[in-house]
């Protein structure tokens, strides 16, 4: 079975978002959302790593009638695990989250992560208690995902993704604006 | 006013202040407060693993138009120390910290000493506006005008409410 590309996956999963709020974590799946098309309501991250789940948190109690999705990297999730907890606790049913997991730390020199290693995330979002919490391995698997992103629940999901990067898309850079634009975009004014 | 009616001014700033979402890690010197948060239903309180966690809640929050503010210990300043770098110094997201002290006035746990002495210093150098509580009847306007430098200025603010004012914890000799 060949390796899922991680730019279609995420081109996929924010393709026609319709009312989606995205937040982007450092910094690979930054690049990916960037290279899947500039939109005000994407949140990508530059810094602040581990925190990206927990903007999704902050986003989806504030906006209940929007589903909020979280493209984060496999790096980033293990760094704020205790989010998985603290979120299922909260259970908002209007959050995703999908770990883009090349199993590398792919910003720093390629370094193995944990989940290369034997380390389930979708096992520990499902024990904290996520609602739908699943690793997909497939092409097939990205699309039942994409289906259900709109539709009310807590999930998670842990998307294997082969180790190319594909060519650096880089977004907007100044955090302010990043901020600015997607208050004005969401909120007006 | 009794001088134990601070915590009850505080949340009546943070309400009138808008804040519907917070963040706590507990602390016995917060735990009024907690109470009367959670008995709020205008307010969504957060039960954080830890406190840096808080600091993407908040700023999530407001990327979406809502106020939140963080209850911590001073022990849990030192964990936010990147995401209030990273994250709310950078875009500069409003912040509001209520910090209960530990390790300055009459502690008991010399574990806490290193980090209640660098909690000011830390916060200074990350540049964010500091306002210190020592007694009672300060409480609630303290946090009221921290609030408007945070949600009007977009400032990243901390109260910090002294040891001296919510007492030192009780250890047997």
């Amino acid at each position: 079975m060949a390796d899922l590309d991680r730019r279609a996956v995420v081109r996929e999963l924010v393709a026609d978002r319709g009312n989606m709020l995205v937040i982007g974590g450092l910094g690979g799946t930054t690049w990916d959302l960037a290279d899947a098309g500039d939109d005000p309501l994407t949140f990508g991250t530059w810094g602040g790593m581990g925190n990206a789940a927990m903007l999704g948190l902050g986003l989806a109690l504030a906006q209940p009638s929007r589903p909020v999705l979280v493209v984060t990297g496999d790096g980033e999730m293990l760094m704020g695990l205790g989010a998985l907890a603290t979120i299922a606790v909260q259970a908002p049913a209007n959050l995703s989250i999908a770990v883009i997991d090349n199993e590398l730390y792919g910003e720093t020199g390629r370094q193995p992560t944990h989940t290369g290693r034997g380390v389930d995330l979708a096992a520990m979002a499902q024990a904290a208690g996520f609602d739908e919490a699943e690793t997909i391995t497939d092409a097939a698997g990205v699309s039942a995902l994409k289906g259900r992103l709109t539709q009310p629940g807590l999930r998670f999901a842990c998307i294997k993704v082969g180790p190319e990067n594909g060519p650096m898309v880089l977004p907007e850079r100044d955090g302010i604006t990043i901020k600015t634009r997607f208050r004005q975009a969401l909120l007006g004014g | 006013m009794t001088d134990d009616a601070w915590p009850d001014d505080i949340y009546r700033a943070l309400s009138d202040a808008g804040v519907r979402v917070v963040g706590i890690v507990p602390d016995a010197g917060h735990a009024r407060l907690i109470e009367l948060c959670t008995a709020d239903n205008d307010m969504q309180v957060v039960s954080l693993t830890s406190e840096e966690e808080g600091v993407g809640l908040v700023s999530g929050a407001w990327l979406g138009g809502e106020r939140g503010a963080l209850l911590m210990q001073s022990s849990g300043v030192g964990n936010c120390v990147n995401a209030i770098a990273s994250l709310t110094v950078s875009c500069q997201f409003p912040l509001l910290m209520l910090v209960t002290m530990r390790g300055e006035w009459g502690e008991g746990n010399p574990w806490q000493l290193p980090m209640g002495r660098a909690t000011p210093r830390v916060l200074d150098d990350l540049g964010m506006r500091v306002a210190t509580v020592e007694r009672p009847d300060e409480a609630g306007e303290t946090v009221t005008a921290m609030a408007g430098l945070a949600f009007k200025s977009q400032a990243a603010t901390a109260v910090l409410l002294s040891q001296r004012l919510i007492g030192a914890k009780a250890f047997q000799d």
